[in-house]
């Protein structure tokens, strides 16, 4: 029996860590096969930091670093410095990547360093206990905000790919979200793309992908992705941001 | 058309979140005590849409050979 679908390589032999209905598992599942149609599993270097995509750990059969909450970027900058033929991604939720690591991003972006951010955003804090992101959407509920996202007190949510793309130096810019097999198709083009760009030394590429978290939400995996179509994607739009010249 | 296919699940890695369950397109599937069950196989068109989905690789399809 030939199997038409086969686990990628690039990913060890366990279940995943991820609570059910968790999609990110699927951007595990799509990071490992990206690196293994490219053929890079020996040069490729994940970093991972805290949160949610610290499991990454456990589930990527690929060279990783686990970095300090939210100093992804400065890590994968050294270490791309230090071995600049090695493809470097980091994978980064939006707690870590847009609050406490939001220097770190913006400056790694600012230098247009020639590495690549997976942004997972499921506008909360998904492993510290569902706390209010720099994402989290107006009148959204987190366990620091009961009553719903209040802009009075608690601003508006950080559109990223927005603010990443106004700067000079990153070269591919998008958002994509997770929520249907045309979407999750459509990211993985994206993210090819960007890993494709690095491995030609073009800069920093940054993807945002956006995702549940059914259980900080409190609510059903089929009921989360209903929820992020009729509000996430709503106040994040899809779309490249930035794209490299030859591409417009 | 290539070869006949079959569903195949991983029942140790299923975690009952029913994601494939609800965006199965034809009802193949469901939840039994918690874990992904091939209900009506018969049903199935091998779209392949459960697999790309499964957040957890607990599902996918596999060719059946000739001599089987």
């Amino acid at each position: 029996m030939e199997k038409v679908y086969s686990r990628p390589k690039s990913m060890t032999e366990r279940p995943t860590s991820y609570c059910p209905g968790c999609l990110h598992g699927v951007v595990t599942k799509l990071i490992a096969e990206i690196v293994d149609e490219l053929e890079i599993s020996d040069d490729t270097v994940g970093v991972l930091p805290v949160g949610c995509s610290t499991l990454g750990l456990f589930h990527f059969n690929l060279e990783a670093i686990s970095a300090a909450h939210g100093r992804a970027p400065a890590i994968a900058t050294g270490f791309k410095r230090c071995a600049p033929d090695k493809v470097v991604f980091t994978y980064q939720g939006d707690g870590d990547l847009a609050s406490i690591g939001m220097a770190e991003i913006m400056h790694c972006a600012n230098r247009g360093e020639n590495v690549t951010t997976i942004f997972v955003n499921n506008s909360i804090y998904g492993m510290t206990g569902g706390q209010m992101a720099p994402t989290t959407l107006v009148g959204q509920k987190a366990t620091t905000c009961l009553t719903g996202r209040n802009p009075e007190d608690a601003g508006f949510p950080m559109k990223m790919c927005e603010i990443i793309s106004q700067l000079d130096a990153p070269v591919y810019v998008a958002r994509f979200s997770l929520d249907s097999p045309a979407n999750i198709l459509k990211a993985k083009k994206g993210m090819k793309k960007a890993f494709e760009l690095q491995m030609e030394g073009k800069g920093y590429t940054f993807i945002e992908l956006l995702s549940n978290c059914p259980t900080n939400w409190g609510m059903t995996a089929e009921d989360s992705i209903q929820w992020m179509r009729d509000n996430t994607m709503k106040e994040f739009p899809l779309g490249e941001f930035k794209v490299p010249e030859e591409c417009e | 058309m290539g070869a006949p296919k079959k569903i195949v699940t991983n029942k140790k890695w299923c975690k009952g979140c029913g994601i494939c369950v609800e965006f199965c397109p034809k009802n193949v599937l469901e939840l039994k005590n918690g874990i992904i069950d091939v209900t009506r196989p018969d049903d199935c068109i091998f779209c392949g849409l459960c697999e790309l989905r499964c957040p957890d690789l607990a599902i996918f399809l596999e060719e059946v050979s000739d001599e089987q």
